[in-house]
């Protein structure tokens, strides 16, 4: 598990964004974010279900989420390998964060290494709806930690 | 080296790519290869310069207007309809109808031909290839009225089942709604025979054009079709354009489709008489720069000769096919002995989205997916395909650049 000392969210970005000011080619950048997908670790069966499921037009991502001390875990997948990478950067940047660190996540580094094209709104690969998922995860375990704090 | 047919010495493609000025630009950096013509066709700059100068020099609203401007743009749009109306081999300029493309061609009939003729326990005939534009119009219509929808099944090699289509006829087919040729697979279906055979049936024809028009010559008088759709976007022309046409006497017993201007004769609150073919079926103001642009485009593929066409994106195609075939792990999905230009594969182990994101950033636009044919792609098996489309300004060098971006790709992905 992360240590509690873990990067913030922006440091987190920044991190992201000064790997890729290395890369000067698209292709360069894509085989990194390809080596990311391969290298993230498989989800268990058990959790690749429909509950879990964000449904893109043309491939899909799991997607689940754990709270422990005041910290969100996530854990995800892909059929297809660039969306998985660019998965594996998402939980890099959220996964161990707090509930309000990860809604107040503006994850600008999307656009800085120029992959905002596949969280546009036109680009229906289950990323887009994969950053809402994350974030209502944290709204549900930040409302379920308030209500427990007022009993 | 491969063998491929030889060209018509008359067919220049380098020519024609200076007509498209879009194929000039570049995408990330390298030269645009663009092979998703089965999506939407680039447009030459003579069909961009009609519709400025249809808005620099005659912007009239059409038909009533006895001003010169409304005069000449009525002049224009009318001309579309006679081209249009010799394009197909139709019988007259009323057979002709402006519609906003193919899907709403389909629609078209489904919501008035379809609502005044089918009932409760009635048959529609469609095939397993069908895009979604030519499966969704008829499961409304069934499910409103009752009726049952058939689907004709695909052999493994993307053809159609032609003994099952005719063990699915009976004399409760109502209607046989049938693509011209597959837009994810490529198979061209033999639908003169398929029409014939429904004929005897007692059912209608609908000819889904859309994939078909910009590849083949059509005749629907040859055919006997009683109605064919296709879209001005797929043919070089600009989007918001289609045609359905129909058989006049059927065009005429059928129901009007949406009401407003220009579909009536005369309107009183007590009753409206409506207006006579074509203008039944085009109520409100048309599109007329994409209508008067469509004749541009169908007299630049006349002035280029379909048969010319054909030969040359065969070439293409053939050339495609063969490069494809002898790359480890590539399958091609979908390989009748009849196909337009346009060839589907899948990729062993690779999501056909990764493959375009590659392919992407070589510059080559292919689309990847379901193509709109989800039941197609579950009949295969496959989540989707890779799928390039070949148009008349496509050349075997760009076929290389493809081919060598797909190596490319197979070997960072695997």
């Amino acid at each position: 598990m992360i240590t509690a000392n873990m990067p913030s969210v922006p440091e987190m970005e920044q991190e992201i964004i000064e790997d890729f000011a290395l890369f000067d080619s698209w292709d360069d950048r894509y085989e990194y974010i390809i080596d990311l997908g391969k290298k993230l670790p498989a989800l268990e069966d058990q959790y690749k279900i429909d509950e879990n499921k964000i449904k893109g037009c043309q491939s899909t991502v799991w997607l689940i989420a754990n709270y422990e001390n005041g910290k969100v875990y996530y854990k995800a997948e892909s059929d297809a390998v660039i969306v998985k990478g660019l998965v594996s950067l998402l939980i890099k940047v959220l996964s161990g964060q707090s509930p309000d660190s990860i809604l107040e996540a503006r994850l600008d580094f999307i656009k800085a290494i120029g992959m905002d094209t596949h969280l546009a709104p036109t680009r229906s690969n289950g990323l887009r709806a994969m950053v809402k998922q994350m974030k209502n995860y944290a709204m549900a375990f930040k409302t379920l930690q308030e209500i427990g704090n007022t009993k | 080296m491969i063998e491929t047919s030889t060209i018509l010495p008359a067919f220049d493609v380098q020519a024609i790519r200076k007509e498209f000025p879009i194929l000039k630009r570049e995408v990330k950096g390298k030269p645009l290869v663009y092979f998703d013509n089965a999506a939407t066709s680039q447009k030459p700059q003579i069909v961009i310069d009609t519709i400025s100068n249809y808005y620099s020099f005659y912007n009239a609203n059409i038909h009533r207007g006895i001003h010169s401007l409304a005069e000449e743009a009525t002049a224009a749009f009318e001309n579309t309809r006679l081209t249009v109306q010799e394009f197909l081999g139709a019988t007259s300029n009323e057979e002709i109808i402006f519609t906003r493309g193919t899907t709403e061609s389909i629609n078209l009939v489904s919501q008035t031909w379809g609502r005044q003729n089918v009932r409760k326990g009635d048959e529609i005939l469609i095939s397993a290839m069908e895009h979604h534009s030519n499966i969704v119009p008829w499961q409304i219509l069934c499910e409103e009225k009752e009726a049952v929808l058939k689907v004709i099944p695909v052999e493994d090699n993307g053809e159609l089942d032609f003994n099952a289509f005719k063990n699915l006829l009976s004399n409760k087919t109502k209607l046989l709604a049938i693509a011209h040729a597959s837009n994810a697979l490529g198979t061209i279906n033999p639908i003169k025979e398929m029409i014939k055979e429904a004929h005897s049936a007692g059912a209608v024809v609908l000819v889904d054009g859309a994939q078909s028009t910009v590849h083949l010559n059509i005749d629907v008088q040859d055919l006997d079709c009683d109605f064919f759709a296709f879209s001005g976007h797929k043919i070089y022309a600009p989007s918001g354009i289609g045609i359905l046409y129909g058989k006049k006497a059927l065009l005429e017993s059928m129901p009007v489709f949406q009401g407003g201007g220009e579909m009536i004769s005369e309107v009183t609150f007590e009753k409206t008489t409506y207006n006579d073919l074509p203008y039944k079926y085009e109520a409100g103001t048309p599109n007329i720069a994409d209508t008067i642009a469509l004749k541009t485009a169908l007299d630049f593929i006349r002035s280029k000769g379909k048969e010319a066409i054909r030969h040359y994106e065969n070439h293409l195609l053939e050339y495609a096919t063969a490069l494809l075939k002898v790359i480890p792990g590539v399958r091609i999905i979908g390989e009748a002995r009849d196909k337009v230009s346009l060839v589907s594969f899948v990729v062993e182990k690779v999501h056909p989205q990764d493959i375009g994101l590659i392919l992407d950033n070589q510059g080559v636009a292919v689309r990847t997916g379901h193509h709109c044919a989800q039941p197609l792609m579950a009949r295969f098996n496959i989540p989707g395909t890779v799928r390039a489309s070949f148009a008349l300004y496509n050349t075997t060098e760009e076929i290389d650049t493809m081919i060598s971006g797909l190596h490319k790709a197979i070997k960072i992905l695997s």
